[in-house]
């Protein structure tokens, strides 16, 4: 058993702990360790994806109870690159944090390793339970990141969150209790295994129990009639919490992805593969929706989170194809949207810096004090997240366009997907527009942006570069990630009392 | 038992959806704890209800599922957690807001 698998969440854990313990520690020392804990998560998810790439599964069996007894935590190729996209993404969002905006809260950093923690272990664990407890980690851990500091914005975008993830779990948790009820187990490769030898009779429970657990999963992703509270949320956290929150939809989109490739995957039986055509609908609605709120958005942080939004729709889209082209550019993709998105929810904050009282109203301002350089970094990102050429945008929607092959279902996602790529171009153009070209003539009123948040956004924006220079071996992989979720025989071995 | 005990979860997530809908903070704290009530209740009798049956295996041809029972303690404590944390939220919401109504502004008339 190779303990390295439970260290992105021990990692974290331990550290939110000490955090808590030490907090009247000095400012700098919370910061060095913080960003020290989270910057080691990054070769941690490395070292991950380098032991996953062999396309063995590993299981790590917690107090060496053997599955189905026991819970274990399940690192394929998929998750091992959640992992290591989490660390990043956090790693720059620290790095943010620590300009400034943590001294806010005095607890801002435990709450952080908290998230942290509770994100890894979603994507790491094969137990659907362990799956609910994790969400109620990162869950609790983002409501304190949320409503941190004062707001009336943030109260009242906080009370609806909460409120929603509070009945969320209350679905969960019928959904799991209704699923061991009929099958006796909560291991998802185990209940993979026997949601395929299950009788006809119970079959139409098992699927409404799946459904519960769409609802829950669609609600953190935000898909369509679920998503009316993360534009709100996210344009009211404060930058860093923003930026770490890009990752939160996207644990939905990979819960939806474990739940109905592997429990509701091709062994499934009858039920196999049943929620596809729910999926692609409710992805292009998501689309068509996201597309039109990004025309409305008002300020720049409501329009990055309908971007945010639009790509939660295109990827969910390419997932329901189902097949192996259509999973493998979906990865890409999620990689390329999670860390530009991150990267420019960081920029809109430095952004909204300068601009004193119009914050991120998209309306003509005051002259910035770096138009050069703002302007600069707003070009970069606005590139990458329409998926204009050379970035890595582009790349990822051209992979899930060729993946949508020929047919009905190319129509239906060429047209929407292109269609909003122009929205969004119309969107940042008009931001741009506003920002950068005109002004009202009144001085700067923020101050210089400090090297430590350019270096993080940067960071983050330039990431989308790297997608590019390094896609050949990351398609490669991902290629391979996207096979293995497909392939379910070595999944089902896991369990050995199980049918397979 | 069966239709008791459904009617009983029936009666609590029903009563719990109405509070929810008030949309004032302190029937949505209420409405909130009625539904992780009846979810739990749900969840203890998904190991199917059995009276005087032992949670071990072996002392007994009949005995109780002691799973749903761990699956209820954790889903306890994290629901006290969070309507705590609700709790707390909403005094924040009164102070700042000056209203208990969940859109943190009271309805146009």
């Amino acid at each position: 058993m190779n303990h390295a698998i439970i260290l992105p969440i021990v990692l974290p854990l331990i550290s939110g702990a000490l955090l808590l313990l030490l907090h009247r520690a000095g400012k700098g020392f919370k910061r060095a360790f913080s960003l020290l804990a989270t910057l080691a998560l990054i070769p941690i998810g490395a070292a991950l994806v380098l032991l996953a790439g062999d396309g063995e599964l590993r299981v790590y069996a917690l107090g060496n109870w053997s599955p189905p007894f026991g819970i274990i935590l399940l690192l394929d190729r998929l998750s091992a690159l959640m992992v290591l996209l989490t660390a990043v993404l956090a790693g720059f969002a620290a790095l943010y944090a620590c300009a400034g905006e943590d001294e806010r809260a005095p607890n801002f950093h435990a709450l952080f390793q908290f998230q942290l923690a509770g994100i890894n272990g979603a994507f790491l664990t094969g137990d659907l339970f362990n799956l609910f407890v994790f969400f109620e980690i990162l869950l609790i851990a983002s409501y304190g990141l949320l409503v941190y500091a004062n707001g009336a914005a943030r109260a009242r975008a906080g009370m609806h969150y909460v409120v929603l993830n509070l009945l969320g779990s209350a679905f969960f948790l019928i959904g799991v209790g209704t699923l061991y009820g009929l099958l006796g187990t909560l291991n998802m490769a185990d209940l993979a295994a026997r949601v395929g030898s299950a009788g006809p009779d119970s079959a139409p429970v098992i699927a409404a129990a799946g459904f519960l657990l769409l609802v829950v999963f669609g609600l953190k992703a935000a898909i369509l009639p679920l998503y009316f509270w993360l534009p709100r949320t996210y344009a009211a956290a404060s930058a860093p919490v923003a930026a770490l929150f890009a990752i939160m939809t996207k644990v939905g989109l990979y819960a939806i992805l474990r739940v109905f490739t592997l429990i509701f995957g091709s062994e499934a039986g009858e039920l196999s593969l049943y929620a596809h055509d729910w999926l692609w609908w409710l992805a292009l609605l998501t689309l068509a929706a996201s597309g039109i709120g990004a025309l409305a958005a008002r300020t720049l942080q409501e329009m990055i989170a309908y971007l945010l939004l639009i790509s939660v729709g295109s990827l969910l889209a390419v997932f329901a194809l189902g097949s192996r082209a259509g999973l493998g550019a979906g990865l890409y993709y999620l990689l390329h949207s999670t860390l530009v998105c991150g990267g420019l929810f960081l920029l809109a904050d430095l952004l909204s810096r300068q601009r004193g009282e119009m914050a991120g109203a998209l309306q003509v301002g005051p002259t910035l004090r770096q138009p050069m350089l703002l302007g600069g970094l707003f070009f970069i990102g606005a590139l990458a997240v329409a998926g204009m050429p050379p970035l890595s945008g582009f790349l990822g929607k051209l992979l899930m366009l060729r993946s949508a092959g020929a047919g009905s279902a190319a129509l239906e996602l060429w047209s929407l997907l292109l269609v909003t790529s122009l929205v969004a171009i119309v969107t940042l153009s008009r931001a741009g527009n506003r920002l950068f070209w005109r002004n009202n003539g009144k001085p700067a009123e923020g101050p210089r942006t400090d090297p430590l948040r350019l270096a993080a956004t940067l960071g983050l924006l330039l990431s989308s570069v790297v997608l590019v220079l390094v896609a050949q071996p990351l398609q490669a992989y991902l290629d391979a990630a996207a096979a293995q979720l497909l392939d379910l025989a070595p999944y089902l071995r896991i369990v050995e009392g199980g049918e397979a | 038992m069966e239709a008791l005990y459904a009617i009983t979860l029936g009666v609590l997530v029903a009563s719990g959806v109405y509070l929810l809908l008030r949309a004032r903070i302190f029937p949505v704290v209420l409405g909130l704890t009625l539904i992780s009530y009846a979810v739990n209740l749900f969840l203890f009798a998904m190991g199917r209800l059995v009276t005087g049956a032992p949670a071990v295996l072996g002392k007994a041809t009949e005995f109780a599922d002691p799973l749903p029972q761990a699956l209820v303690l954790t889903a306890i404590v994290i629901g006290f957690a969070m309507t705590a944390f609700v709790l707390v939220l909403a005094l924040r919401g009164m102070g700042e807001l000056r209203t208990d109504h969940v859109d943190g502004q009271e309805p146009r008339q």
